[in-house]
């Protein structure tokens, strides 16, 4: 029952492979050799990998499956086989699901959910506050032994600065990571897009660079004076990058992540109200994006988060500031991380490293590697394949994204989940 | 950027509906200001009716309250001669999108030529747009602060009347920039046909943040911004902009930002003072401007059905000055 993936250019950043080789997994699904086979290993089935880059499965810190609470929009079904589809094979779900995620019941729920179908495993971030009320603490504890990776009050601001330091400070103590999206709710208001050049133009209610920069300041003291290891999400400005910058150097445990669109679209991709572009954040400045950009070249920034947010067609079909934020993303999170490879931006192992190895250490978990004895979660991708992106090709139940119409060069061929083959791209 | 324009244009660059200023030509301009021109004298006619629109069936589609806006854009389609229909919806807040476009498509089934249509969020006339049939017309009278591509044209319509040429004036817009889809579609307008100093008038709380992005200049001191000026637009302050911090008080404001004799003496001899209406007397105008020599309040409304029905004229029938059979 082993199998071999035969021929392929293995990079594992985790371990600096960074070669053509071959991958053997054992029968109980883990990666048994590199290179050369175990003794008395009998491979049953071998996957020729031939011209195809072979990596980890690849690790989204961010994706709203939508279940429980809103499955008119997707499920944990349909959007874990989209994620397979992507070569993404863990995902972290953060708790404003409905309900919240805030016992460990709900944890586990998520978890046996996606244990079921098989495809893609979903690690729960658990509440910071109960309910993400922002008053009485959740039950970190047992959130983390039911399986929780890290805690957050998600799009929920917590404006009691007293509750934030406790929380902080009970995460602290028991070596917890906290996962923190730093905006002003006051700042923020009704804003749905950036305030500069084009919500100026199309009258829509700004939402400024310091409903970012303000929180994360206030965060930063609160870090710093608890101690806690933070991670910060979706960050979109490009004086946050300084600040994180700066706070890393100041030697705080702060790590970051952005949102793959937030390093391809600025606030002119909205042009006439294109719904597709309402996302929170916002989409922001040119000088924002080459921040971003430079800030994951620098390795401020950590990892690239697809933030999927599945919709139904309903959800965009409304003037700008009253359809619904969010895209679509699992599907597009390679291909456009793949896109800083063809800029220059990055190497491929290290585009590779921000989508497996290093989102893995922020939530702690073994995945996003392929050392021996590692759980075989593994992506095969073409990296000279061409192809464009259109509604039909969306595994998602959300054809909710503006990169319709956008070509893209890799396309993942096979994904395997524990040694299985999960999905394999059928060409048409 | 170019969607947004080829929306409204067809492929021979013709109007097709009127959803923005932004991204019209000089000439498209020129076009709607001449019709306008011709049909002014049709309002003072006997008979004050032409057939251009003859069968045609246009529907007032408010979801916000508005009267004077509605009442000239009935006059102006009445007097192309086309079945005009109001329609007021009352808006529920939660939700916008559901009804905008449940109503639209109940209306259209109903073979409406034109729709005319406000709405309080921005980006409204375009989601329409986008979503009917090709043949169907779009006139955006309002969509939350975007635009008022209408408004736009009376304005400089009236500027023309009074002043002649664009290219030697200065204009200030005095009051709330930051809400106001009026300033918006006015200095795209005064931009494209050529007016070489656009002022804008406020406090910053009442300012869009990139609003020099614009082309305009910014004051925030009434005696510099109306120095010399030929044409003052003061925009009306909606009172609860009081509430959100915007503004201390109505009295610090008209104090500061209220056009009054001693702030107009710094501009121009000959300038003239428009708004949009409705006024706020004793908020953002006194009376005795209002109602003074310098005022050009009223014909403002009386070219708003002329240059209404110049833009009707021009989407629906393709029709200009410089290609229209007499009337």
């Amino acid at each position: 029952m082993g199998m071999v993936i035969k021929g392929g250019h293995l990079i594992d950043p985790a371990h600096k492979v960074n070669a053509v080789t071959d991958l053997y997994i054992d029968k109980k699904g883990f990666v048994a050799g590199v290179g050369a086979p175990p003794e008395g290993f009998k491979a049953t089935r071998t996957l020729d990998a031939s011209g195809k880059i072979v990596c980890p499965g690849l690790v989204d810190l961010r994706c709203r499956p939508r279940e429980p609470g809103l499955e008119y929009k997707a499920t944990i079904e349909s959007e874990a086989r989209a994620a397979v589809s992507a070569g993404i094979t863990t995902l972290c779900c953060p708790p404003d699901t409905d309900p919240v995620i805030d016992t460990p019941a709900m944890a586990q729920l998520i978890q046996q959910r996606a244990w079921r179908f098989g495809t893609a495993f979903i690690h729960p971030l658990g509440a910071l506050t109960r309910g993400l009320k922002g008053k009485h603490l959740a039950d970190m504890e047992a959130l983390d032994e039911a399986g929780c990776v890290g805690f957050t009050n998600a799009l929920e601001p917590i404006t009691d600065t007293l509750v934030m330091r406790r929380a902080l400070e009970y995460a602290a103590s028991f070596d917890l990571t906290v996962f923190l999206h730093p905006s002003d709710p006051w700042l923020t208001g009704d804003g749905c897009a950036h305030e500069g050049e084009v919500s100026t133009r199309l009258g829509l209610t700004g939402i400024p660079e310091a409903a970012e920069t303000v929180v994360l300041a206030r965060d930063l003291a609160l870090i710093e004076q608890t101690g806690v290891r933070a991670h910060f999400c979706q960050l979109s400005s490009a004086r946050a990058m300084t600040m994180v910058m700066e706070a890393q150097a100041r030697g705080l445990r702060v790590s970051a992540d952005v949102t793959a669109h937030h390093l391809h679209l600025t606030e002119h991709d909205i042009g006439f109200f294109n719904t597709q572009c309402h996302v929170v954040p916002p989409l922001r400045s040119h000088r924002d994006l080459e921040a971003l950009r430079q800030a994951i070249k620098e390795g401020v920034v950590s990892t690239i988060c697809s933030d999927h947010q599945p919709h139904e067609s309903d959800a965009k079909l409304a003037p700008f500031s009253a359809s619904e934020p969010g895209i679509s993303g699992l599907e597009t999170l390679l291909p456009l991380t793949l896109k800083l490879v063809d800029n220059r931006l990055l190497s491929l192992p290290e585009a590779i490293s921000l989508l497996t190895a290093q989102p893995a250490a922020i939530i702690g978990v073994d995945s996003g590697h392929l050392g021996i004895g590692a759980t075989a979660d593994v992506c095969l991708f073409d990296p000279d394949a061409h192809w464009t992106l259109t509604e039909d090709k969306l595994v998602s139940r959300g054809h909710n994204t503006p990169f319709l119409g956008w070509e893209f060069r890799g396309r993942v061929t096979h994904t395997l989940v524990g040694g299985k083959l999960v999905f394999e791209l059928v060409q048409t | 950027m170019s969607e947004g324009e080829g929306l409204q244009l067809d492929t021979e660059g013709r109007l097709r509906h009127f959803l923005t200023i932004e991204g019209l030509n000089r000439q498209t301009l020129l076009d709607i200001l001449d019709t306008a021109e011709s049909f002014i004298s049709i309002g003072e006619r006997e008979i004050k009716k032409v057939p251009l629109l003859r069968g045609k069936t246009v529907v007032n589609l408010f979801f916000e309250a508005s009267t004077r806006t509605r009442t000239t854009f009935e006059i102006a389609a009445k007097r192309l001669s086309a079945d005009v229909i109001n329609f007021n919806v009352g808006i529920s807040a939660t939700n916008k999108g559901e009804t905008l476009l449940d109503t639209i498509n109940s209306l259209e089934a109903m073979h409406t030529d034109l729709f005319i249509v406000r709405h309080s969020d921005s980006g409204a006339a375009y989601l329409i747009a986008r979503y009917l049939p090709p043949h169907v017309h779009i006139i955006n009278a309002g969509d939350g602060r975007h635009a008022h591509p209408t408004q736009a044209m009376l304005d400089t319509f009236t500027i023309r009347r009074y002043k002649g040429d664009f290219t030697q004036l200065k204009v200030a817009i005095v009051g709330d920039i930051l809400h106001s889809r009026v300033a918006r579609s006015l200095i795209h307008a005064l931009n494209i046909l050529g007016v070489p100093e656009i002022r804008v008038i406020a406090p910053k709380t009442l300012l869009p943040t990139a609003v020099e992005k614009l082309g305009v200049h910014t004051f925030h001191d009434m005696s510099q911004g109306l120095e010399g000026v030929d044409v003052v637009v003061m925009l009306r302050l909606q009172r609860e902009r009081m509430h959100g911090a915007l503004i201390p008080s109505a009295q610090e404001y008209f104090n500061l930002f209220g056009l009054t004799r001693d702030k107009l003496a710094a501009a121009k001899d000959d300038v003239i003072v428009m708004h949009p209406g409705p006024m706020n007397r004793g908020l953002e105008i006194d009376s005795s401007i209002a109602d003074g020599p310098r005022s050009v309040i009223l014909p403002q409304v009386t070219n708003g059905i002329a240059v209404r029905m110049a833009v009707m004229a021009l989407i629906m029938g393709g029709q200009t000055v410089r290609n229209r059979r007499p009337v």
